[in-house]
C-alpha cells in the first residue's frame, strides 16, 4: 500500500509498504530518517519517540497505515535550520550539560523533552523523573539529562 | 598546566547526537542492501533433526537462507582471548551452524536473507526445525555436582587460583571471623543498541560497519575465521549505541553478516533483535561466591579466603576473575582466591560493566561490613587501617588515594554521627540506613604498542587519527583535547578521527583503558609532530625562530614563539607555506607497561548509599548515592562525571533490580526484553553526587590517566546493601534485592 502523510513539513510518499509494518520502519528504511532508533521493538524505552499530530508517540507501537494523512514530526524536524546555532534548545541544552553519551536514547529524549516543556514550562525534578520514567538511557545515570531539561526550561 | 586537558569541554560528537544524523552500523545506506536475521536453537542441548525450508523459501522477498547444510567451514577458529590483547578476540571458541549439534538456547541454526526486515522475519517463522532434545544443564543448581577448579581463565591468559601465606592455619587462629555466602543472578548488558553489522564485499575484499567496541577486534577475528588476509578486512565504526562490555568481544553474528553477503551476492545488515541480544552476545555469568574473613580483634586482616563458582559454556573456561580487587586492596599476609566452574548448556559469558570485581568487590565490601559489625569499629577506620601502601606482591601503588576518598566522601556524605545501631531509624513505614564501601578496579596491562598519527597542513588544519572507536564514552572529545595541547593549536583547527581499520592501531576501548592507551598514543604523536615541526623551524635560515634551540621555543594557538622574547615568532602555516610542505605528519607510538610493571595498579574510589525501606513490602529504594574516585588525570570532568554518574547507577540496577535465570527445564533465559529485564529508569534516580580525588600518576601513562569506566560501578551495590543491613538489620545474601529478597531472604547480621 502506499502511504503519505506530512513528516517534518513536507509532504512524503512510502510505496509498496506492508500492512504489518511500523511507522518507525518506514521513517528509517524508507524515508532516510534514521533518527529515532530501533532499540526495544516493544514500546518500553522510549528511543523512537516522535510526534504524530502533536502528541508524543513511540514509533514502533504505529502500524504505517495509522500514519496516513497525519502529521509527523521527528527529532530531524526540531530544529529551525542547521548549525548549532539553530538548534531547538532542548537540543542546545543537551549539548551544553553533557546529557549525551553513546546518543542512542538521544533523539527519543530530546522529543520527549520537547514535549514536556510544552505542557508544562516549570516542571519540578519529580516532574521531570516520572515525565521520563519510559524514556531509557544506560550510558548518563539521567543526572546530566534532568540538568538538561532544567536548562532547556529556563532558556 | 595545558589549556584544554581537564577543561569540561562540550562533546565534539554532540550535534550529529542531538540532530539524530549520525550514522549507526545499522544505519548505513547501500544500494541493494539486503536484511539478515538469525534464527536461534529452540532447545538448550541437543540435535537439529530437520530443516524443511520450502514454505520459508516460497515467501516473499527471500534472497537466501543459510543453515549447517550450506554455511561455509570456518577457516581457523580462534581461541578465546581478551580483545584487548590485540589477537582474534572472538565471544566463544565456537562458530555456529558448522553442523547439527546444539550446545545451548538461541545457538544460531538457520540465517535468513531478504530484502526487508520484515520479510526475512515472515521467512524465518516459517522455517519448520525438528530437534532431538536432550536435557540441558545450565543453572548453578543443576550442575553443582560436576564443578571443577579452573586452572586458568580468559584462555588461559589469567591463572585462576591465587594463594599466599597458610589461610586455613590463620582462619584457624583468628580471633574474629566472618562467613558469607552469595548467589548473584545474571546480568546483561543491554546497551540500548543491540549489536548490528552490515557487511558488503568488493571482490575478494570486505568491509564491515560493525558496532563493536574495537575494530581492531573485529577485524582480526574476521580474517582469522574466514581465512583471508588482514589487509583485505576493513571494519568502520563511527557510532555505537552502548557496549558496556557486550561488543568488546566478537560474536558469530560478525562473521555470519560477511558469509551472508557473500552467499546473496549483496551487502547485507545483519542486526541482533532485542530477545536475541539475550542469547547471542555474552552476559554476567550466574555465580555463587563464599567469603571467609579472619582478623585479630584489633582489626587488622589475618586471612581471607574468597572462593567463585559459577557456569560456562561446553568450550571455554570462562568467569569474571573475581578476586583481583580482593587480593589486594586490604593488606592480609593469607589469602587463597579461586575459582570453580561447571560446563553447562550457555554460550560463553563475557566481560559485562565493571567485569569481575564489581561482584567479588560486593562480596568483600559486605563481608568487611559484617566484619566492623563483629569488631564494634567504624567501617570506613576499619577499611583505612586495613588499606596497605603496597599490592599483594609488596609493590608501591602506581598512585593511591583510597583513604582520601573515603574521608571526602564521608565529608560529603555525612558520615559523622551515624549511629551503627540497625534498624533504629524510621519515617513512616519506611526504615532508613546508610552504608559505605570501598572501591577498586584494577588498571590492564596486556596491550600491544598503541599507534596515533597527528598531520598538519599548510593551513595550519590538524587531522589526529587512531582506530579505535567512539562508542558513547567521549574519546572523540578527550582525544581532540589531547592533541590539541600536544601539538600547541586550537581545538577548533582540529579534527579527530577514528574507528576505522585503515587507521593507526589503538586496541578495543575496554576495562576502563581506551583512554590511557589512545591518549598516550595521541600525545605522542601531537608531540613528536610539535618537535618535528620547531626543530624544522630552528633549523630553517628563514624562520624568525633560526638558531634558537629546541627547548627555548613554545607553541599555542598554532604559533611558535620564543620564550626569550614572545614578540619573536611564526605561526606552523607560515613555516609550511614558505617551505612549500603542504603537510607533516609523525607517527605517535606508546608501549604499554607489562603486566610484571613494578606497581600495584588499581583504580580506587569510595561509595556511600542511603536507602529507605518499605518494612511492610520490602521495597527498596535509594535516596541518595555519594561517590569519590582518585582516577588519575581527569581529561574532561564534563565527560568524566557523566560516565561515574552511569556506573553509579549501574551498580544500583545491579543491587536491585537487574537479574535473569535459567529456567532448569527448557535451558532458556526467562526474561528476554526491556519490559521484563528491568534497568534503572529516570523515576528510580536518588540524588547522586559525584567528586574526584587527584592522584599524580606517572606510571600508567605519559598523561596519568587511569579511566573511569568500570571504578563507579564498583562497591556501589555493597554500599546499598550495607545501608539495607543498617535499615533493617538483615543481611542479604542475593542479588538483586528484590522484594521478595528482601522480605524472605536474608538473616541477622
Amino acid at each position: 500500500m502506499r502511504v503519505t502523510c506530512v513528516v517534518n513539513g513536507e509532504t512524503r510518499e512510502a510505496d509498496d509498504v506492508w500492512p504489518g509494518e511500523s511507522l518507525l520502519f518506514v521513517l528509517r528504511e524508507r524515508l532516510g530518517l534514521p533518527g529515532a532508533k530501533n532499540a526495544c521493538e516493544q514500546g518500553e524505552c522510549g528511543s523512537c519517540t516522535v510526534y504524530l499530530d502533536g502528541q508524543p508517540v513511540c514509533a514502533c507501537l504505529v502500524a504505517a497505515g495509522q500514519a496516513q494523512g497525519r502529521t509527523v514530526t521527528t527529532v530531524e524536524g526540531l530544529a529551525p535550520g542547521s548549525g548549532e546555532e539553530q538548534l531547538d534548545r532542548v537540543q542546545r541544552a543537551f549539548l551544553a550539560t553533557g546529557a549525551v553519551q553513546c546518543g542512542f536514547c538521544t533523539p527519543g529524549l530530546i522529543v520527549a523533552v520537547h514535549d514536556l516543556l510544552a505542557r508544562d514550562p516549570a516542571p519540578s525534578d519529580p516532574d521531570i523523573r516520572e515525565a521520563l520514567a519510559g524514556n531509557l538511557c544506560r550510558c548518563t545515570g539521567y543526572e546530566k539529562i534532568m540538568e538538561a531539561v532544567r536548562l532547556a526550561a529556563t532558556s | 598546566m595545558s589549556p584544554v586537558v581537564g577543561k569540561p569541554v562540550n562533546r565534539v560528537d554532540g550535534p550529529d547526537k542531538v540532530t539524530g544524523t549520525g550514522r549507526y552500523c545499522g544505519e548505513i545506506v547501500l544500494p541493494g542492501l539486503a536484511y539478515g536475521l538469525i534464527v536461534g536453537a529452540a532447545v538448550a542441548n541437543g540435535r537439529v533433526v530437520s530443516i524443511d525450508e520450502t514454505a520459508a523459501r516460497a515467501a516473499g522477498g527471500v534472497f537466501g537462507i543459510m543453515t549447517h547444510r550450506n554455511t561455509p567451514k570456518v577457516a581457523n577458529q580462534p581461541r578465546l582471548i581478551p580483545s584487548l590483547a590485540g589477537q582474534p578476540a572472538p565471544g566463544e571458541s565456537f562458530f555456529p551452524m558448522q553442523d547439527d549439534v546444539v550446545h545451548y538456547w538461541g545457538q544460531p541454526v538457520a540465517l535468513v536473507v531478504a530484502d526487508s526486515e520484515e520479510a526475512a522475519a515472515h521467512a524465518a517463522a516459517l522455517l519448520d526445525i525438528t530437534y532431538e532434545p536432550g536435557v540441558p544443564v545450565a543453572t548453578i543448581a543443576d550442575g553443582r555436582a560436576s564443578a571443577t577448579q579452573a586452572k586458568t581463565l580468559f584462555g588461559g591468559l589469567m591463572p585462576a587460583t591465587d594463594e599466599r601465606g597458610d589461610v586455613e592455619g590463620a582462619l584457624a587462629a583468628a580471633e574474629v571471623t566472618v562467613d558469607a555466602t552469595y548467589h548473584f543472578a545474571a546480568n546483561h548488558h543491554n546497551p540500548l543498541e543491540t549489536s548490528v553489522t552490515t557487511a558488503q564485499w568488493d571482490g575478494d575484499r570486505v568491509t564491515l560497519w560493525d558496532s563493536t567496541m574495537g575494530v581492531r577486534a573485529s577485524q582480526l577475528t574476521v580474517a582469522s575465521l574466514l581465512g583471508i588476509p588482514l589487509s583485505d578486512v576493513r571494519v568502520i565504526t563511527h557510532f555505537v549505541g552502548g557496549g558496556f562490555g557486550s561488543k568488546a568481544m566478537v560474536w558469530p553474528h560478525v562473521t555470519l553478516a560477511a558469509m551472508a553477503a557473500r552467499h546473496v551476492g549483496r551487502p547485507v545488515r545483519l542486526a541482533l533483535t532485542r530477545p536475541q541480544s539475550f542469547t547471542s552476545n555474552g552476559h554476567r555469568e550466574e555465580q555463587e561466591q563464599r567469603i571467609t574473613l579472619g582478623a585479630g580483634r584489633d582489626g587488622r586482616l589475618t586471612a581471607i579466603r574468597h572462593r567463585k563458582l559459577s557456569v560456562t559454556s561446553p568450550f571455554d573456561d570462562w568467569a569474571e576473575p573475581a578476586t583481583g580487587v580482593s587480593t589486594q586492596i586490604y593488606g592480609c599476609d593469607n589469602y587463597l582466591g579461586d575459582h570453580q566452574l561447571i560446563h553447562g548448556n550457555t554460550m560463553t559469558p563475557t566481560f559485562t560493566r565493571a567485569p569481575g570485581e564489581s561482584l567479588g568487590s560486593f562480596t568483600l565490601e559486605t563481608a568487611m561490613d559484617r566484619l566492623a559489625y563483629e569488631l564494634g569499629m567504624d567501617p570506613i577506620e576499619l577499611r583505612i587501617m586495613n588499606h596497605p601502601p603496597v599490592d599483594n606482591h609488596g609493590n608501591p601503588w602506581s598512585s593511591d588515594g583510597m583513604a582520601d576518598c573515603l574521608r571526602r566522601g564521608a565529608d560529603l556524605f555525612g558520615w559523622a554521627g551515624r549511629d551503627p545501631t540497625p534498624g533504629t531509624r524510621q519515617e513512616g513505614n519506611d526504615l532508613i540506613g546508610t552504608g559505605v564501601a570501598g572501591a577498586g578496579y584494577p588498571v590492564a596491562f596486556m596491550m600491544p604498542v598503541q599507534h596515533a598519527r597527528a598531520r598538519i597542513f599548510h593551513d595550519g588544519s590538524v587531522v589526529i587519527q587512531t582506530s579505535a572507536q567512539e562508542f558513547g564514552i567521549g574519546v572523540t572529545t578527550s582525544m581532540s583535547q589531547v592533541g590539541a595541547d600536544g601539538l600547541g593549536v586550537d581545538m577548533d583547527v582540529l579534527r579527530f578521527e577514528a574507528g576505522d581499520t585503515d587507521l593507526p592501531n589503538t586496541t578495543s576501548a575496554v576495562g576502563s583503558m581506551g583512554a590511557t592507551m589512545q591518549s598516550s598514543a595521541v600525545h605522542n604523536a601531537a608531540t613528536t609532530l610539535r618537535n618535528d615541526l620547531i626543530a624544522h623551524a630552528v633549523n630553517d635560515g628563514k624562520s624568525p625562530l633560526h638558531g634558537l634551540s629546541p627547548s627555548s621555543v613554545k607553541v599555542a594557538d598554532g604559533r611558535m614563539t620564543s620564550t626569550l622574547d614572545p614578540s619573536i615568532g611564526e605561526s606552523y602555516a607560515d613555516l609550511l607555506q614558505r617551505n612549500r610542505l603542504l603537510d607533516m605528519e609523525a607517527l605517535g607510538s606508546w608501549t604499554p607497561p607489562g603486566m610484571d610493571t613494578p606497581h600495584g595498579l588499581l583504580t580506587f574510589g569510595a561509595q556511600f548509599a542511603e536507602v529507605a525501606v518499605d518494612k511492610d513490602l520490602g521495597l527498596v529504594r535509594v535516596r541518595r548515592m555519594t561517590g569519590v574516585f582518585a582516577p588519575g588525570r581527569v581529561l574532561n570532568p564534563k565527560l568524566a562525571r557523566s560516565q561515574l554518574l552511569g556506573g553509579m547507577l549501574w551498580g544500583l540496577g545491579q543491587a536491585l533490580l537487574e537479574g535473569n535465570q535459567i529456567d532448569r527445564q527448557s535451558g532458556r533465559w526467562a526474561l528476554n526484553n526491556l519490559g521484563e529485564y528491568l534497568v534503572p529508569v529516570h523515576a528510580d534516580i536518588p540524588d547522586i553526587q559525584v567528586d574526584f580525588v587527584e592522584v599524580e600518576d606517572d606510571v600508567v601513562g605519559p598523561l596519568g590517566v587511569k579511566g573511569v569506566g568500570e571504578v563507579g560501578q564498583v562497591g556501589a551495590a555493597a554500599a546499598i546493601a550495607n545501608a539495607v543491613f543498617h535499615a533493617t538489620g538483615r543481611r542479604m545474601n542475593e542479588l538483586p534485592m528484590t522484594a521478595e529478597v528482601v522480605m524472605n531472604g536474608g538473616g541477622p547480621g
